[in-house]
C-alpha cells in the first residue's frame, strides 16, 4: 500500500493535475471572446498584458490592493493560510528526501520547527475559515456544504501530517492517510474549486486585461486591479 | 397566455405599439401580463450555451464565496445589511441557479430575477474591484439582463425605452424636425446676448461632432445652447449631426443587446458621414459608456475604438481650460465648499477621475473643494444608476438606493454638489426632493458659463458701443 501511493500513484497524480491544469488553461484562453466579454484582447495586447500583470502583482501583495486593505484581517489570515498551504509541502525536508531517493534532486528544505509552525497555521487558519463561515450572515448565505468539504479537503493533509509527525496513536495508519489526503489533495486541484490555483491568475489577469485596454488603461489611468 | 399583447418576447419596432404600451400608465396590463408569460425555456438555455464562455463560467465556477464583496455594494448597505444584498448571493440566486437548472425556469422565478436585477443591482461594478478572483458581478447582471430582455422580463418604462431607441433612434421621441428645429430654437434665443453664435448641422469635416442626451433636446433644450455656448466662446469649429446625434442608450438598462448595436451604429453613421475630426458627447456617464467604451464592440470594431476619438465633455473642458481657449475669472470661482460626484460609467469605467478634478482646480477657489469618502473609482453609485432612477415599480427601493450618497455628501458639509452625468445629476435632484438637506446640483457647463471671461469681441455689439 505504501509502495503504491508513494510510487505509481505519485506519477498518476501528477499526471491528471499537470493534464488537468494545462486543460483548464487552455480552454479558458480559447473561450475568451472579444464580442462577447467586449474586450479588444488582439489589437491591443500590450496594454492588456501590462493591466494583467498589474491585476495579478497587486493582488499577491498582501494588502497590494485596495481590496486586500479594505479588510486587512482577513487578509492576514488569507495570506497566512495559503502561504501555509503552499510552502509547507514543497520545501518539507521529509518531502525532499523522497525526491531525492526516487528522482535525485531536491528543493532548499526548512526546519522542521518553521514547518510545524506552517501546518498550524494552515490549521488554525482552516479553523478560522469556518468559523468565519458560521459566524457572519454576509458569509453564511453564501456557504453549502461544498465549501466545508473544500476547508477540509485542504487542511487534511497537513492535521495528518502533524498527528502523523509527533507520533501521536498509530504511525504507519496516519502516515497512509496523510498520503491518500495529500493524493486527494492535489487531485481536488483539478477536480473542485481549489482550481483556482490556476482560475485565480486567470480571471485576474482577464479583469486585468479589461482594465487595461478598455477601462481606462489606454487612457493612462492605472487602476489597481 | 404565452404572450401579451403588451409584455412579450417581441422589443418594440413600430410607433403603433410604442404609443400601446405607453397608453398603458404605469405599465398596469404590461405587468398583469408579465404574470402570465411563459418562460420559453429552449430559447433561454441556448442563449445561454452560446453567450456564456471562458469569462462569466469562470466567474460562475470560481467564486470562493468568501463574502468579500458584501461590504463593496451600497444596496447591501443601505438596505440593513441584509444578507441576500450581498452581490455574490444575488447573482447566484438569478444568473447561477438558470445555469444550473439549465435555464427550465419558471415565470416566478423570473419575475423575482427581474426585481433583483434591476432593483438590488445598478450595474455599478464596484463588487468586482473587491473580488479577490477579479469577478465583476455588474458585468453579471448586466448580462443577466440580457437574458431577461430576450424573454420579456424588463421593467416597463425600459421595454419602451428600448422601443423608443429602434422607433425614433433616440431615447424619446423626437424626431429628426424636431431636434433641428430645437437647435435653430436655441441659436435664435440666444443669439443676441452672442452675436455670431451658430449651432451649425451636417457640417462636414469639422473638428468636433457634438452627441448628446435626447433629454436635452426634449426638455432641456437651454443645455444645447449651453454647450453652443461654450464651443462658441472657445472658437471651435464644430456641428451637430441631424441623425445620430443621440448618445444615450436606454436599450443598454433594458438590456437589449441588439438596440444597443443599433443606437450606436446611428452615431458612427453620423461620423463616418461628416468626418470630424473629434467627436464631444455631453456631460452624461451612461451615454459614453454605450458610445465609447462599449460601443465599439457592439459596432464589431476588435480594436475597441470609436471611428474617430471621442472625448467626454469633462475631457474636452479640461483640454479648454488647460490651453487657456476658455478662461475662468478669479473672482468668480466658486467659494462655498462644493464636492464633485464620480459618474461610475466613465471614472469607474474609463479611468477618468483625475481629468474632473483638474477642471475643478479651475473652478473652486482653493481650499473650498471637499472629497467624498470614498471617491474616483471607488466611488458609490449615485442611487439611480443602470436604469434604477426611471423605473416607477422600483421606486421604494430607488429611495432607499439614495441613502448611501446621501450620506457621503452630507459628510462633505458642501452644499453644492458638481454632478457630470444626467443619471447622478437626476438621482442628487431627487435626493433633496425626497430627503431635503438644502444642497444644490448642476452639471459644468452652467457653471463654467457664469465664470468664464467672455472675450469682447464676442459681447453684443451695443454693450460695447456703450462703453
Amino acid at each position: 500500500m505504501y509502495n503504491f501511493l508513494t510510487g505509481p500513484m505519485v506519477w498518476i497524480t501528477f499526471l491528471v493535475v499537470v493534464v488537468g491544469l494545462t486543460y483548464h488553461v487552455v480552454t479558458y484562453i480559447r473561450g475568451l471572446d472579444w464580442r462577447l466579454d467586449r474586450v479588444g484582447y488582439r489589437p491591443n495586447m500590450q496594454f492588456g498584458l501590462k493591466g494583467a500583470a498589474r491585476s495579478i502583482f497587486f493582488w499577491l501583495l498582501p494588502w497590494g490592493s485596495h481590496g486586500w486593505r479594505a479588510k486587512p484581517l482577513f487578509t492576514l489570515l488569507f495570506f497566512s493560510f495559503h502561504i501555509g498551504l503552499l510552502f509547507t509541502p514543497i520545501f518539507l525536508e521529509a518531502h525532499n528526501i523522497m525526491l531525492r531517493d526516487s528522482w535525485g534532486i531536491r528543493l532548499p528544505g526548512i526546519s522542521t520547527g518553521l514547518a510545524d509552525f506552517l501546518s498550524w497555521v494552515v490549521v488554525i487558519g482552516g479553523i478560522f475559515l469556518i468559523l468565519r463561515r458560521i459566524a457572519f450572515p454576509e458569509v453564511r448565505i453564501l456557504t453549502s456544504a461544498y465549501d466545508y468539504l473544500l476547508i477540509v479537503i485542504a487542511v487534511s493533509p497537513f492535521l495528518t501530517g502533524l498527528i502523523a509527525r509527533y507520533n501521536v496513536g498509530d504511525y504507519n495508519f496516519w502516515l497512509i492517510v496523510h498520503i491518500i489526503t495529500g493524493h486527494v489533495w492535489l487531485l481536488s486541484l483539478v477536480f473542485t474549486k481549489l482550481n483556482h490555483a490556476v482560475f485565480f491568475f486567470l480571471s485576474r489577469a482577464q479583469l486585468g486585461m479589461d482594465y487595461g485596454i478598455k477601462r481606462g488603461g489606454m487612457k493612462g489611468s492605472q487602476m489597481s486591479w | 397566455m404565452p404572450e401579451g399583447t403588451l409584455c412579450n418576447r417581441q422589443p418594440i419596432t413600430t410607433d403603433e405599439q410604442l404609443k400601446l404600451t405607453l397608453s398603458d400608465k404605469g405599465g398596469k396590463q404590461y405587468y398583469a401580463e408579465m404574470e402570465q408569460l411563459e418562460v420559453d425555456t429552449d430559447k433561454l438555455w441556448s442563449a445561454i450555451q452560446n453567450t456564456m464562455k471562458s469569462r462569466l463560467k469562470t466567474w460562475l465556477n470560481v467564486c470562493a464565496k468568501c463574502g468579500l464583496c458584501a461590504d463593496s455594494c451600497f444596496l447591501y448597505e443601505c438596505n440593513g445589511r441584509d444578507p441576500r444584498q450581498v452581490p455574490s448571493a444575488k447573482i447566484h440566486a438569478t444568473l447561477g441557479e438558470i445555469v444550473k437548472r439549465k435555464g427550465k425556469v419558471d415565470n416566478a422565478f423570473m419575475r423575482n430575477c427581474m426585481d433583483i436585477a434591476w432593483s438590488w443591482c445598478t450595474c455599478c461594478n464596484r463588487c468586482g474591484q473587491f473580488c479577490p478572483h477579479g469577478i465583476d458581478m455588474g458585468v453579471m447582471f448586466s448580462y443577466l439582463r440580457g437574458l431577461l430582455f430576450s424573454q420579456g422580463f424588463v421593467p416597463w418604462e425600459l421595454k419602451i425605452g428600448s422601443g423608443m431607441h429602434r422607433v425614433y433612434k433616440a431615447q424619446m421621441d423626437v424626431t429628426t424636425e424636431d431636434w433641428v428645429d430645437t437647435c435653430e430654437w436655441m441659436a435664435d434665443e440666444n443669439c443676441e446676448e452672442w452675436p455670431g453664435l451658430e449651432i451649425p448641422v451636417d457640417k462636414e469635416d469639422a473638428d468636433i461632432m457634438y452627441t448628446l442626451n435626447a433629454r436635452e433636446a426634449k426638455h432641456y433644450p437651454e443645455d444645447i445652447a449651453e454647450a453652443a455656448i461654450l464651443f462658441h466662446v472657445a472658437g471651435e469649429n464644430w456641428t451637430v449631426p441631424s441623425e445620430g446625434w443621440e448618445q444615450t442608450s436606454l436599450t443598454l438598462f433594458a438590456g437589449d443587446w441588439e438596440g444597443c448595436k443599433q443606437n450606436v451604429l446611428h452615431v458612427y453613421d453620423a461620423i463616418e458621414r461628416l468626418r470630424p475630426k473629434r467627436v464631444v458627447g455631453t456631460e452624461c456617464g451612461h451615454a459614453h459608456r454605450a458610445t465609447v467604451i462599449e460601443g465599439p464592440y457592439w459596432a464589431g470594431r476588435e480594436d475597441g475604438q470609436p471611428p474617430r476619438p471621442f472625448l467626454h465633455y469633462v475631457e474636452w473642458l479640461a483640454e479648454m481650460l488647460r490651453t487657456g481657449r476658455i478662461k475662468i475669472d478669479p473672482a468668480k470661482r466658486i467659494k462655498e465648499l462644493v464636492t464633485l460626484q464620480d459618474s461610475c460609467n466613465y471614472v469607474r469605467n474609463q479611468g477618468l477621475k483625475n481629468i474632473t478634478r483638474e477642471i475643478m482646480s479651475y473652478l473652486v477657489e482653493p481650499g473650498y473643494f471637499v472629497e467624498m469618502a470614498p471617491n474616483k473609482e471607488y466611488n458609490y453609485c449615485c442611487g439611480g444608476g443602470g436604469g434604477f432612477n426611471g423605473i416607477g415599480k422600483y421606486r421604494p427601493q430607488r429611495n432607499i438606493a439614495l441613502l448611501k450618497k446621501r450620506q457621503q455628501i452630507m459628510d462633505t458639509g458642501a452644499k453644492l454638489v458638481v454632478a457630470p452625468c444626467h443619471n447622478c445629476w437626476d438621482a442628487i435632484r431627487d435626493l433633496e426632493e425626497e430627503y431635503p438637506m438644502g444642497i444644490r446640483w448642476s452639471f459644468l457647463k452652467p457653471l463654467v458659463i457664469k465664470m468664464m471671461i467672455v472675450p469682447d469681441h464676442l459681447k453684443p455689439q451695443d454693450e460695447e458701443g456703450e462703453e
